[in-house]
């Protein structure tokens, strides 16, 4: 098969690593060769964040690059905008409706280009978008925002639920199961 | 079985594997998980060293004695060890000893974008360099058995592409070793010019045998493509690169003893193809090898020595096509790391940024506090150099400097590199004020532990060193603590000590807010009926507060704030008000 590509997009601190440990998780179990690649350190700080996750048959290279992304998962509209150089022709971007303002925003040395995930969707994208903090919220947990976009990437996947379920036990802590495969199922059905 | 690893996660396995004992490191992206993991296998002695010479030390101690060692560093870490590096190159090593080096091509954590391998060549120790978490975990192995068999310390150099990608790596059983019998052996141990004059041409012998072994060894081996048009030599992640773009169509002589280079294997595969290229990331190491053989080659002419490559850099080279992709209009505002919301660091930056003091500064989190609006910095260099600069500069620039100019560097940086400068400034009477960031932690690495926070690697309590008292030992007779959280405290105790002529340490005293004990306070608000939108509270730079845009007053995000207070003594009005409103 042809490898597929997915990149996990934020702000520091959001998450994208449990992200990225649950989808690498299930992808192995279901027996593809897979390559997940994060960036550590300064990055963190509130910084933009990117994680490449590839599988498929025999997977090189750990990282993605332009034009390459099967689909970008987004914590954050602006950070969805960010990357979509990266996705591929026909490519889908799954993005919380969340905004996070960057520091140049803040300061007002910028603008937040508040439609832009409308102006990509004009352009041909496909752009699935979420409010996945409120969704991870009425699960009972604001901090499974990247459980609940995790589950809205299962849609497009062909990976039986149980799979999933079994894959967030074995990424979670005992006690926090639940409202993880609760967000989940929020994200894959919301 | 199969696990999903990190490639620092599989280095640890490896050393698990290989039955190492003690592992002794100071943490530093993108090398730090290799020593966390490390820790979690309770066969393995692990430690935070305060510095990656300590680290490299106490490997050769270990080694000395008999067990298998180990000690991890970033690049630049590397520097620091170099010192013990290029004489344990001259003892070699009783048991195996394997030192781990990360470099970080496109400097996603780093100040420099240094290629270790230079080291490896000017010290003459073999060098391994892995191409993913699988290989990884088998080079350790191989690494100890080199080690050990050529008598020699071994270098694996990993890269933040491989250090921090993960694939599936095979789990085996732990090889216990039995310590070696320990034997006093002066002529091999004790580096006086008598000893050392006979241990050089052992050291270049050993060379000679170990290019020997690697024009055979399967760790360097030719992959035959279609077409013997193209050859291409690499190592590391450049091999994966080179598969993914051109996969089968091209052959590729990948190294994986990447020092001492393989002559006649190199000369084999030259002969064989058409065209030679070598696609190296950074500077042109194994092109220079290359030409000096009198091959003809292509490298740096077409592949840059500036950061990351991709499997697109290598189309690009190769002249294929790309794939097609688009990108939206508006323009899309940079996203730099920020200090968090009530970091400690803040509002230390903020007084000196208001009195318009010079700043050297140091490596880590707070090497944030240059980016506006603080702009609190003047200068970054290396690990210490705050405290070293800071005396060159007041020395150059007399009494003017000395009272406008401060350092700052944090505990774990102060215990790396900063003792001895500040026993400089005592010492040679330096009218200086160093200021210690203390948030009790490694911050920017992700929270270790060093020997000022009282725990140890494992969590477990262990002894701490009193800062206060430690600067008064060192001959600083003004030591003062203040709490960053005070703006007042701050501005008084920084104004003071800079109207002194006299050596003087303000120690600056809040743990980082992230750390799990450090519950924070509940948000602020502000009070729209009393702001006026002066905008004194942006001064702060602090992520949690922006401007409304639509009465263009203050406003603060509730998720982010940890209710520091720090904004609320800056706003003379009194808009910014505890909880709700």
């Amino acid at each position: 098969m042809q490898t597929v590509n997915v990149m996990i997009v934020g702000v520091g601190g959001q998450g994208s690593i449990l992200a990225s440990k649950l989808l690498g998780t299930v992808l192995v179990d279901c027996g593809y060769q897979v390559k997940v690649s994060e960036v550590h350190g300064m990055s963190q700080r509130g910084g933009s964040v990117v994680t490449y996750v590839r599988f498929g048959d025999a997977v090189y290279s750990p990282v993605i690059t332009k034009g390459e992304a099967d689909y970008i998962v987004s914590f954050e509209k602006l950070e969805a905008a960010r990357h979509a150089p990266c996705l591929k022709k026909g490519g889908r971007i799954i993005s919380s409706s969340q905004r996070i303002d960057p520091m140049p925003v803040i300061t007002g040395a910028a603008e937040y280009p508040d439609g832009v995930l409308e102006e990509l969707r004009s352009k041909g994208v496909l752009v699935d978008e979420l409010d996945a903090l409120e969704l991870a919220r009425s699960a009972g947990s604001a901090k499974s925002v990247n459980i609940v976009l995790m589950g809205r990437l299962a849609r497009y996947f062909d990976i039986p639920m149980e799979k999933w379920l079994a894959a967030i036990e074995k990424c979670v802590k005992p006690q926090f199961a639940e409202v993880n495969k609760k967000a989940f199922m929020l994200g894959c059905d919301g | 079985m199969k696990k999903l690893m990190l490639g620092n996660e599989a280095i640890a396995r490896g050393l698990y594997e290989a039955g190492v004992r003690v592992v002794s490191s100071y943490p530093g992206t993108p090398s730090t998980e290799i020593t966390e993991f490390a820790a979690k296998y309770d066969e393995i002695y692990c430690e935070w060293a305060p510095n990656e010479k300590v680290a490299a030390e106490v490997a050769f101690g270990a080694s000395l004695r008999g067990v298998r060692s180990a000690c991890a560093m970033k690049h630049v870490g590397l520097n620091v060890a170099a010192d013990p590096l290029f004489t344990l190159s001259y003892t070699g090593v009783g048991g195996g000893m394997v030192i781990f080096v990360a470099d970080d091509p496109a400097m996603h954590s780093s100040q420099n974008e240094q290629d270790s391998r230079h080291y490896a060549i000017a010290a003459k120790v073999p060098m391994l360099e892995p191409a993913d978490s699988a290989e990884a975990k088998e080079f350790v192995k191989l690494a100890y058995e080199l080690s050990e068999r050529f008598d020699t310390p071994v270098i694996v150099r990993m890269c933040t592409r491989i250090a921090h990608s993960q694939c599936q790596v095979e789990l085996e059983n732990r090889q216990e070793l039995k310590p070696l019998e320990y034997k006093k052996n002066p002529a091999k141990y004790i580096m006086a010019p008598a000893n050392a004059i006979k241990r050089h041409p052992f050291v270049e012998e050993r060379t000679a045998r170990l290019r020997e072994y690697g024009e055979s060894a399967d760790i360097n081996r030719i992959e035959r493509g279609s077409s013997d048009r193209i050859g291409i030599i690499c190592a590391g992640t450049c091999y994966q690169y080179v598969k993914e773009a051109l996969g089968d169509s091209v052959s590729v002589l990948k190294l994986g003893l990447v020092n001492p280079l393989p002559d006649r294997l190199i000369r084999k595969f030259a002969a064989s193809v058409e065209k030679l290229y070598v696609i190296e990331e950074l500077d042109g190491v194994i092109q220079g090898h290359v030409s000096s053989l009198g091959l003809e080659c292509v490298g740096k002419e077409v592949f840059s020595p500036l950061g990351e490559y991709s499997q697109a850099t290598i189309r690009e080279a190769f002249g294929l096509s790309q794939p097609e992709s688009l990108s939206a209009d508006s323009e899309i505002p940079v996203r730099p790391p920020v200090m968090c919301a009530g970091c400690p660091h803040r509002g230390m930056f903020y007084i000196l940024s208001k009195n318009k003091i010079t700043v050297l500064g140091d490596i880590g989190c707070y090497t944030l506090g240059s980016a506006a609006p603080l702009s609190a910095l003047d200068s970054t260099l290396c690990m210490g150099a705050s405290v070293s600069g800071l005396h060159g500069f007041n020395k150059a620039g007399g009494s003017e400097a000395e009272g406008r100019s401060v350092c700052v560097i944090g505990d774990s940086t102060f215990m790396h590199s900063g003792i001895t400068g500040l026993v400089n400034i005592a010492y040679n009477a330096s009218n200086s004020t160093v200021i210690i960031l203390d948030n009790s932690i490694t911050g920017m690495t992700g929270h270790q532990q060093n020997p000022t926070t009282g725990y140890n690697i494992k969590g477990d309590p262990a002894a701490a060193v009193n800062l206060e008292e430690l600067c008064r030992a060192v001959g600083i007779k003004r030591v003062r603590v203040v709490d960053p959280y005070n703006l007042k405290e701050c501005e008084a105790a920084v104004l003071e000590e800079l109207a002194v002529a006299e050596p003087s340490v303000i120690i600056s005293r809040r743990p980082c807010v992230l750390l799990k004990y450090v519950k924070p306070k509940p948000s602020l608000a502000v009070d729209r009926d009393k702001c006026v939108g002066c905008r004194m509270c942006m001064r702060l730079g602090c992520p949690a507060i922006s401007i409304d845009k639509e009465d263009k007053k203050a406003k603060i995000d509730s998720t982010q704030c940890v209710g520091c207070e720090v904004c609320e003594q800056l706003c003379r009005l009194g808009a910014i008000v505890k909880g709700e409103l």
